[in-house]
């Protein structure tokens, strides 16, 4: 499809080191949009973590990087809100003394989306195939809801998977305590919200959780696992690329298709 | 040494970057301050005055105000003694020396007794007019003055307004231009009574573990004796 | 206030295995946050009332001195005074010379922030002037001798069992001696105590949640009348106030007004809204016969202008605390001075240093539903984010913080690297994992295992699965 939309992927770096399967639904979504995909190997992380310790040079340079790296894709999609807000929203500001990187960085903004918004909202998807037999539930991950407006549009997807139906969790626009950093600068606290968030899930009663955020997703895997519940922790887009008979997030690789 | 004013004055224009205002920037401040404009105003209270009215009622009955609706000022004695005697209230008041409420004929009620004057600590039940009331939240809007001493709103465990049904504004922008022009405000500013009390239902607090009190200072139950009379 | 806040960490800490307050934050989350949701929708304009309180105090904070002397100019008008003040040391000063003037001994207070910033309690017990809190919430926390945890609830974090025994333990002295344990007759103990208090003090003492410069009238905002109260009796009345509080006109205040209470708890309009203009006016009843105004700066003035500035917006709702998981999780006190929760992250560091409260602003999770509710749209986590960079650069965090960050930093540079050096990590994780699909334990991840497992990796990064999955070939390099 030599005339499709050129999309540059964002893979990010917490799906490139634990969950890569994450990164082939998302190519797999954005191909059956008729997108044409390139995952440009320049890429590393979004320099989140330097940018909200404090750390506004590095965060500066590793922007650059980014900017270099994307340059010429009719788009820039990631698999994630909070890196794809990091460059959609943060990297301009980071470049407000510096009129021609300003520039870069606001086209950059402007090309840039999360991977289920732009699904919908850019490319027109109405619908999926894919089939997913459970109960689900959805989070909605901090940085995608607010600082892109992403709530709609996973739930809209997901009621066109054969065979799942979506039960609101309660409290779904209440961070769950990852925070990049700050679940470990602050362990305390952070275990607090997600031991809230672990029981508001658990209270659903759904037995497979989806978010659109793989940090967030391996928080809260990570407290239903030590809390010993069985609930599944899937990225939302592997269920939308039917690719919900992977084992889920903190599943062996052994135990397939052990979601029930 | 420079005085405090002068320090921070100073400091606000260095931080400013700019002297004291002067000339059309001037200007322009003493013109907003002078002919004061309503901003954004929500569409509810928007209404004809009869849907004033009714919005009026309707928003006090959602923060525990009373209403009880006549016809006339004659009926006035009659609403405030049915309105103790059916809470259990002593049949004494004290009342706002206010020219309006003197004009009730308080006698076709022989058995209420009422002083005039500030409310004392001994006052249980105070009886007031309203300067107006504000449709939008059911917010009454008392006057300070000679006539309309402010403690009376605050002291008495029961509050009975005397609230006449043409007092009733769509928003507190109308309540104020009113008083602006009951006081004959120019341009100066300086038409405020010692306070204007905006009251929005009887007094209530939650400080103890979220729980919803009536009455923590003030009144405890607030009536409103709604005044029809001769609609202009 | 004694400041705390380095101690951010053993406070939050210890304040999550309080089961009093454990008990008292999660009926404070159910209350405020659907409370004001409700209130929101009742109102189709709420949006754009916002945007023009918005307006309305950057225009304020444009032109501040100029609204300021008006203000001051109205108030000796209308035969009141206004007393300028840089520091807490001259406001407190000032205070006590006005009280000296009626020869107080007992004075009132209404809940100010500003008393807080000040530390005015003490000051005048100190000085054998007794204050007495009138607002339900902070006289019970002056019972406990605590500072608030809340700037609209001071004493959320108490439950009424505790309540009732404060009382039961304070209220000896006036002949209570029975142990209350109904709201309604805590509440009740508490009016009948505190209205002679009204009627005894010698002066009384409120905030102002506006200062008018139009009319050079304070206003306040209170669901109980203590502040009508505390103003009324006593000879004379002082307001104090910081100078942000300006607006230009009435109308001006209307419009924050109608967004203040729906932020703070979810009414319509609070019980009392009042407009104090000068001392009593010479035919009146009832009154103040002096009115003063104490008009605080505290550093203030310097913040116009910088990243902070737009702080400067906050009408003290409380909206962000009570939408703050990190608050809900740990409380006021933990933040160790007068403003807790997000705003108090922007703020306090300010005004006790950045040093003594670098925490604050760190301990965010950037959730941003702070922002997304403030009335006044301020920008609360870009101003958290400013204060980490300060932080940063002056090398406020143990260094193994930074050096961690700076290590990532360096590696993501250097995405040759970074590939190989994540594909060992990925297949050595990946490795171990497999079995069990998570790790209990592992070594550098303590902050993440005490309380989680950690997922395993699947083995592989996708970098490299795409490259030999012979996509890759002919891509940017």
């Amino acid at each position: 499809m030599p005339k499709g939309r050129r999309v540059g992927l964002f893979v990010t770096c917490l799906v490139d080191l634990y969950r890569p399967q994450i990164g082939f639904a998302a190519v797999k979504l954005l191909e059956e949009a008729g997108c044409r995909v390139e995952v440009p190997r320049l890429q590393t992380c979004c320099g989140q973590p330097a940018y909200n310790s404090g750390d506004r040079a590095d965060a500066t340079a590793i922007a650059r990087q980014v900017i270099a790296a994307f340059q010429g894709f009719d788009y820039v999609v990631a698999p994630s809100g909070s890196c794809t807000g990091m460059l959609k929203v943060h990297y301009p500001a980071l470049f407000a003394g510096d009129a021609a990187m300003l520039e870069a960085a606001e086209d950059l903004s402007r090309r840039t989306f999360e991977l289920i918004s732009f699904l919908t909202d850019v490319c027109g998807l109405e619908a999926v195939e894919a089939t997913y037999p459970g109960l689900v539930t959805y989070h909605d991950s901090c940085s995608g809801l607010r600082e892109l407006g992403v709530k709609a549009q996973p739930r809209h997807l997901l009621q066109t998977v054969a065979g799942l139906s979506l039960t609101e969790l309660p409290g779904a626009e209440t961070c769950c305590g990852f925070g990049g950093t700050f679940c470990v600068k602050y362990p305390a606290i952070s275990e607090e919200m997600t031991q809230k968030k672990a029981a508001d899930i658990v209270a659903s009663g759904a037995d497979t959780l989806l978010a659109g955020d793989l940090g967030c997703l391996l928080n809260m895997a990570g407290r239903l696992s030590r809390n010993g519940a069985r609930v599944a922790v899937r990225h939302v887009a592997e269920v939308l690329a039917d690719q919900g008979g992977e084992p889920a997030i903190g599943e062996p690789a052994a135990k397939k298709k052990s979601r029930r | 040494m420079s005085s405090a004013r002068d320090r921070i004055l100073g400091s606000l224009r260095r931080s400013l970057g700019r002297e004291e205002l002067s000339g059309e920037a001037k200007a322009a401040l003493e013109a907003r301050l002078a002919h004061p404009t309503a901003n954004l105003t929500p569409a509810r209270s928007q209404l004809p005055h009869a849907g004033q009215v009714e919005l009026f009622i309707r928003m006090a009955e959602r923060i525990d105000v009373t209403v009880a609706r006549i016809p006339g000022r004659d009926e006035v004695p009659g609403a405030v003694a049915d309105y103790l005697a059916s809470h259990n209230l002593p049949t004494e008041f004290r009342m706002s020396p206010d020219p309006f409420l003197d004009a009730i004929p308080w006698e076709r009620r022989p058995l209420l007794k009422f002083a005039r004057g500030r409310a004392e600590p001994a006052d249980l039940v105070g009886v007031t007019p309203a300067f107006a009331a504000v449709a939008e939240t059911a917010t009454l809007m008392m006057v300070s003055g000679p006539e309309r001493p402010a403690t009376l709103n605050f002291m008495p465990d029961t509050h009975i307004v005397v609230l006449e049904s043409r007092a009733i504004v769509g928003t507190y922008e109308e309540g104020f231009a009113r008083l602006r022009t009951a006081r004959n405000a120019g341009t100066d500013g300086r038409y405020m009574p010692r306070t204007v009390n905006l009251i929005t239902g009887p007094s209530r607090t939650a400080d103890i573990a979220l729980t919803l009190i009536l009455g923590a200072h003030g009144p405890r139950r607030l009536h409103v004796v709604l005044v029809d009379g001769e609609e202009s | 206030m004694q400041v705390s806040s380095h101690d951010f960490k053993a406070r939050a800490d210890k304040a999550l295995h309080d089961p009093n307050l454990r008990q008292a934050l999660s009926a404070m989350e159910k209350g405020f946050v659907s409370k004001r949701q409700a209130a929101v929708r009742d109102l189709p304009e709420f949006d754009a009332l916002r945007d023009r309180a918005v307006e309305i105090k950057n225009h304020v904070l444009e032109n501040l001195d100029h609204y300021l002397e008006r203000f001051e100019t109205q108030v000796l008008a209308q035969g009141g005074k206004v007393h300028w003040c840089a520091s807490p040391k001259e406001a407190r000063e000032t205070i006590l010379a006005l009280l000296r003037t009626v020869e107080a001994r007992t004075c009132t207070k209404g809940k100010s922030m500003i008393a807080e910033e000040i530390a005015l309690n003490p000051f005048l017990a100190a000085n054998g002037i007794e204050p007495v809190e009138t607002d339900l919430g902070e006289y019970i926390i002056q019972l406990a001798d605590e500072p608030p945890s809340h700037i609209i609830g001071p004493a959320v974090h108490k439950t009424k069992d505790q309540i009732s025994d404060l009382f039961l333990e304070h209220h000896q002295k006036y002949g209570r001696t029975a142990r209350q344990t109904d709201p309604q007759a805590l509440v009740n103990e508490a009016r009948e105590i505190l209205r002679q208090k009204y009627i005894d003090a010698d002066a009384g003492i409120t905030g102002a949640n506006f200062l008018i410069a139009e009319t050079g009238s304070t206003v306040i905002v209170t669901n109980e009348g203590n502040g009508d109260l505390t103003q009324m009796l006593p000879r004379m009345h002082i307001v104090i106030a910081s100078l942000e509080k300006i607006v230009p006109t009435i109308e001006d205040a209307c419009t924050i007004l109608r967004v203040l209470a729906r932020s703070a708890t979810g009414q319509e309009f609070s019980a009392y809204t009042t407009f104090s203009t000068g001392p009593k006016r010479e035919a009146d009843l009832d009154g103040p016969a002096a009115f003063h105004v104490v008009l605080l700066d505290n550093g203030r003035s310097a913040m116009i202008g910088t990243e902070l500035q737009e702080a400067l917006r906050c009408i003290r709702c409380g909206a962000c605390m009570n939408h703050c998981p990190v608050y809900q999780a740990v409380g006021g006190h933990a933040y160790g001075w007068v403003y807790p929760g997000p705003i108090g992250a922007v703020l306090d560091p300010h005004f006790v240093g950045l040093e003594e409260a670098r925490h604050l602003p760190s301990a965010s999770t950037f959730c941003g539903r702070c922002e997304q509710v403030c009335p006044m749209r301020i920008p609360l986590p870009k101003i958290m984010r400013y204060w980490r960079q300060q932080a940063f650069e002056r090398k406020l965090a143990p260094p193994p913080e930074r050096m961690a960050v700076q290590l990532w930093a360096w590696l993501v540079r250097r995405p040759a690297l970074y590939h190989f050096a994540t594909r060992i990590a990925a297949y050595l994780l990946g490795r171990f994992g497999a079995e069990r699909g998570y790790f209990r334990r592992l070594p550098l991840a303590g902050g993440w295992t005490r309380g989680r497992d950690m997922p395993a990796p699947s083995g592989r990064t996708f970098h490299d699965l795409w490259r030999t999955s012979g996509r890759g070939r002919g891509e940017a390099e």
